[in-house]
């Protein structure tokens, strides 16, 4: 047996498991396009009452439809390719930024009843099901898959335009995301640990009600998660990639017409659906009490509050901080969040197996945190050995 | 086809959803869209001004540099992983190895930020 696996898709596979498969694709693709419709219109909205303007309020009641007003424009300009962009490529970038956006939400649970010895199945016209798409059973290496796929699709863009701004748009972009992708690995690390499994479902399973990760792995891998998830999005305050005063619109600069809209909407698929990722991992995901009502409910409702709260934060994170610079961003992650993020794995280690094999808890903590004190004691001195260097060659 | 193989056969049908969906989108633009063709537009963008020289200027070596650091902690994904989820099974040892690995990396990353590579100039 496979851990994790879809029931639906154990034993032999009949028209009806082929036809829910089918609702099921139908479903996550329609929520996901109309959830990045109301994602770009929540943005500009929540965007404009934090700097005291109105936002869209034309299309539809409070402007709700202006995503599907910019969408049928977009279809009437003229595409444009440049004479010395290299054509193939050029074409193919868009791809490579939509798709990979769209299979991470494959495997996110949406809800499901997860308890005692259940883990998250339904029944769906006679048949046992989960409330995701797909559930292989390394779930999370695929998110983390598929946002490596994601900086092919901003570095060809970039290079395949055959001009500057893009260009440097997208080596700085492809730094940024490679940089922030180590991070985000080493703490989501930290939830496999936790957790013992790297299937998303298996994942929820073991957040059972209120005994969330965020508080199982002491908050820290959350916090890092969530920095490097906004470096990976390309979002503010790491939007070096199109900083409009430098870079013009980074490497979507050459891009028009329907092309450049697949760019917008690839980017706002990718924050949903990081946050949905950062909810699953983190917070539950579906998982919370049920009120009143039948139980398999409340999963999606949970699911939508806490995804909720995170598209809020990325909206909130755009309006409040201010662009980081590059020497900052990359400081940032290489020297502060690749360090804590690999110190805290090893805390959590040591409290864990100390725990396990029945060690003294206390001591062990007391250990990890002097070697602790002492791995920061090494990253002052580098600290200070690399400001001497700088300050030797700035002297010369 | 194995159980192993179906979930994976829906990511799969997923994706090529999302590639159907992303042509169909460019087919439909491609009819609706004018098209009226002038030497002008498809010059590279430059601030206005003619472009100078190629598109494909040299960049940054730091850029390249970062991307080879990226590897040696993606390779290190690896190893970690597969260890993380049967954390209890290996218990001590595993945990003992494992930090010795994950300190000679961290080793590594301090041996490359002394060397002024993470200095971003």
């Amino acid at each position: 047996m496979i851990l994790g696996a879809d029931p639906l898709l154990t034993g032999p596979i009949d028209l009806t498991a082929v036809a829910i498969v089918a609702f099921k694709t139908l479903l996550v693709f329609v929520f996901l396009l109309v959830a990045t419709m109301l994602m770009i219109w929540f943005e500009r909205k929540v965007h404009g009452d934090m700097t005291n303007r109105i936002g869209p309020n034309q299309a539809g009641p409070f402007g709700v439809l202006q995503s599907v007003a910019d969408g049928i424009k977009v279809f009437f300009k003229e595409d444009l390719i440049p004479d010395r962009s290299d054509r193939f490529v050029f074409k193919l970038a868009p791809y490579l930024s939509v798709v990979p956006a769209f299979v991470t939400f494959a495997v996110v649970p949406i809800g499901g009843v997860f308890g005692d010895g259940e883990r998250g199945v339904v029944s769906m016209f006679g048949r046992d099901t989960r409330l995701q798409l797909a559930d292989p059973p390394i779930g999370i290496l695929l998110v983390l898959a598929m946002s490596s796929i994601a900086v092919y699709g901003v570095m060809l863009a970039g290079w395949s335009s055959g001009s500057k701004y893009p260009l440097l748009g997208s080596v700085r972009a492809s730094a940024q995301m490679v940089s922030y992708e180590a991070a985000l690995g080493l703490s989501v690390v930290a939830v496999v640990l936790v957790s013992g499994t790297l299937t998303t479902s298996g994942i929820v399973a073991s957040q059972h009600v209120w005994n969330w990760n965020i508080w199982a792995t002491g908050a820290v891998p959350f916090i890092i998660f969530v920095i490097a998830a906004t470096a990976e999005l390309n979002r503010p305050p790491f939007d070096l990639v199109e900083a409009e005063q430098e870079l013009v619109g980074g490497f979507h600069t050459e891009y028009s017409s329907v092309r450049f809209a697949l760019f917008y909407l690839a980017e706002f698929m990718n924050t949903v659906t990081m946050s949905a990722i950062i909810v699953t991992l983190f917070l539950g995901g579906p998982n919370g009490p049920a009120l009143i009502g039948p139980d398999w409910v409340w999963g999606p409702i949970w699911f939508f509050a806490k995804l909720l709260v995170f598209l809020f934060m990325f909206v909130w994170f755009r309006a409040t901080l201010p662009r980081f610079r590059y020497d900052q961003l990359m400081d940032l992650g290489w020297k502060a969040l690749i360090p804590l993020a690999l110190g805290w794995l090893l805390l959590l280690v040591a409290v864990r197996v100390a725990d396990d094999e029945d060690w003294n808890v206390f001591v062990v903590m007391a250990a990890a945190l002097a070697v602790m004190a002492a791995a920061y004691g090494l990253l002052v001195l580098a600290f200070r050995a690399a400001r001497r260097v700088h300050e030797v060659e700035a002297a010369i | 086809m194995s159980e192993l193989l179906r979930s994976y056969l829906t990511v799969a049908i997923f994706g090529a959803v999302a590639i159907l969906l992303v042509s169909s989108l460019l087919g439909l633009g491609s009819v609706l869209r004018p098209q009226r063709a002038q030497g002008g537009k498809y010059l590279s963008y430059e601030s206005g001004v003619d472009a100078v020289g190629t598109g494909w200027a040299q960049a940054e070596i730091r850029y390249y540099i970062f991307a080879l650091l990226f590897v040696l902690f993606d390779v290190e994904a690896v190893f970690i992983f597969p260890w993380a989820t049967r954390l209890e099974a290996y218990g001590a040892f595993g945990a003992i190895e494992m930090g010795i690995f994950i300190v000679i990396l961290a080793l590594g990353l301090l041996y490359a930020w002394r060397k002024g590579v993470l200095r971003w100039i």
